[in-house]
């Protein structure tokens, strides 16, 4: 009780008020010395099982690594040219073949667009399964499935895209004005003219900002699938980590870091477009 | 026209929205409904076309009985009946044209509309719509760039696509200021009167439903308290309709001379102010 009276007669000229009460000030404050106190044992636990000597030497560690990383082996750029194409492939369409399954999915699995409750809970069944697998994941069943490619590294984008993009959109269908449809309905509409006159144009802009974020995320992911085999340049990052050819490791980083900024370019062009 | 018998709305909360309400609406009627918040004015247009499931009691739109339909056959008598909204609940990423050719879906095939391939008179009806109701020059702008008083002509000119026997409006001029408010009135009047349709207008503003409708209904707490022309509605009605409050300021104007207080400009209180600024 943030009000209180100081005298009996429920005098408000008398009355105090605070935020909190004081049980709830004690509580807050407990909380937080209980989160510090945890916070500081994990510190200690880790730092029991760090071997420091290895610590110790990092920043020549770190200065060695980079001294050899650079100069970067320009050359090697030419032979990378294909698989990088092959990352920007695997990730674009993976997004396209995610977005075709999700988009039915998300209609499913909304509230206020299911035309069922178990169909809803089966869509959110997908939805939730393919959220929980990472890419990579998902990539190394598949290789093992329908062996090392493209192919596995296409397949493992779309899985992992269904459930990230199923997921916000049916929330955005969730949170759509519900006046519009109920003026489509009235008119005499179909469900699947109401679907597509009052619902689809009012998550647009989420649909298409959601399914060109994910595209830009899976450019980022599509170069590590191949250091489990499911093509793109990520096979021969892994093949020049292991060889240690740092140099040539360098020249990949920049390839990818050059890509994800014109992808990231590209995502930021195409959400203002949809607006 | 339509007639409703004994309707009634629980919702599932418990709320007893409506009680056995009965009334009738004969071709052409511009019918007001009044109200407080809540008095269940909303629920009772929903429960015509079925947007709202009512519990009991039964609807007839001519000789058809809507309440008894399958989703099929209402979907088919939903076109008889065009509903205008408070929001104006169009669609705001759709241009104008689009919005009001919506009005045809109730006709018209999934893959058609999808494509949004309509009939060539039908979009002629659409021009001429648009045309009536002052918006020939927005034809291709998107409804979210237009004012309030546009939008709401928009969504006038959608239910009129649909040729309906009768409009149920649900507080049109809520949202619009008093100038607007009056000039949408007006419209949808002049419209019902033009293509001799019957109208079910809620409205919290009882001013205006004196000024543009044939009759008024009030509604308490869900239960029918008042049916009759407007000049009847009195200083003691508006307290059985809406509770204890001092009526007299703004119904006295009314009760001098009901024949004439349309065109009077007696401006003694800011809606007989409003009245005298009329047609």
């Amino acid at each position: 009780m943030p009000l209180r009276f100081l005298s009996d007669d429920k005098d408000l000229s008398q009355a105090q008020w605070k935020l909190r009460t004081t049980r709830e000030q004690w509580l807050i404050w407990l909380g937080w010395l209980f989160g510090v106190s945890l916070f500081l044992l994990c510190w200690k636990v880790i730092s029991d099982n760090t071997m420091w000597v290895f610590v110790q030497d990092a920043p020549q560690q770190g200065a060695d690594l980079i001294s050899r990383m650079w100069p970067p082996d320009w050359a090697y750029a030419n032979l990378l040219w294909k698989a990088l194409w092959d990352t920007i492939n695997i990730a674009t369409l993976g997004t396209v073949l995610g977005i075709m399954m999700a988009f039915p999915c998300a209609f499913l699995a909304a509230r206020n667009t299911t035309p069922h409750p178990i169909l809803r809970s089966f869509a959110l069944l997908i939805i939730v399964s393919s959220r929980s697998i990472n890419s990579l994941i998902w990539a190394m069943l598949l290789v093992t499935i329908i062996g090392p490619g493209i192919l596995a590294g296409i397949l493992a984008i779309a899985l992992r895209s269904i459930g990230f993009i199923g997921k916000l959109l049916y929330e955005a269908i969730e949170e759509i004005h519900p006046t519009p449809v109920e003026a489509i309905t009235a008119t005499g509409a179909s469900r699947m003219q109401v679907m597509s006159y009052a619902v689809l144009p009012q998550v647009m802009p989420a649909f298409a900002g959601i399914s060109i974020y994910r595209w830009d995320i899976n450019i980022r992911e599509s170069t590590v699938l191949g250091l489990v085999g499911a093509g793109g340049i990520g096979l021969q990052l892994n093949a020049a980590i292991n060889s240690l050819a740092w140099d040539r490791v360098s020249i990949i980083f920049i390839l990818i870091f050059a890509t994800v900024v014109v992808s990231e370019y590209i995502s930021a062009k195409v959400r203002k477009a949809f607006i | 026209m339509l007639s409703v018998h004994q309707l009634t709305k629980c919702y599932a909360t418990g709320d007893k929205a409506l009680t056995n309400v009965s009334l009738e609406i004969p071709a052409g009627q511009v019918a007001a409904l009044i109200g407080p918040s809540g008095a269940g004015k909303s629920t009772f247009i929903r429960c015509i076309n079925r947007l709202v499931e009512p519990t009991s009691g039964k609807v007839f739109l001519g000789e058809t009985e809507l309440t008894k339909l399958n989703q099929r056959q209402l979907r088919r008598e939903r076109r008889r009946m065009g509903m205008i909204f408070q929001e104006y609940a169009l669609i705001d990423r759709l241009t104008v044209m689009e919005n009001v050719l919506s009005g045809y879906l109730g006709y018209t095939g999934f893959w058609r509309s999808y494509f949004r391939r309509y009939p060539q008179d039908v979009v002629k009806k659409a021009f001429v719509l648009l045309e009536r109701v002052g918006l020939e020059k927005f034809i291709d702008k998107r409804a979210d760039a237009l004012s309030g008083g546009q939008r709401q002509r928009v969504g006038i000119a959608r239910a009129l696509l649909q040729s309906p026997d009768i409009l149920l409006v649900d507080e049109p001029t809520a949202s619009l200021d008093p100038k607007t408010s009056r000039q949408i009135m007006r419209l949808i009047k002049e419209l019902c009167i033009e293509r001799k349709l019957a109208a079910i207008i809620n409205i919290h503003d009882v001013q205006l439903a004196q000024l543009f409708a044939d009759r008024i209904i009030g509604l308490r707490a869900g239960e029918l308290v008042f049916d009759g022309l407007p000049d009847g509605l009195d200083a003691d009605m508006l307290t059985r309709i809406y509770g204890e409050e001092d009526w007299n300021r703004s119904v006295q104007s009314d009760e001098e001379s009901p024949e004439s207080s349309k065109t009077k400009s007696n401006s003694h209180d800011i809606h007989s102010a409003l009245k005298g600024t009329n047609v």
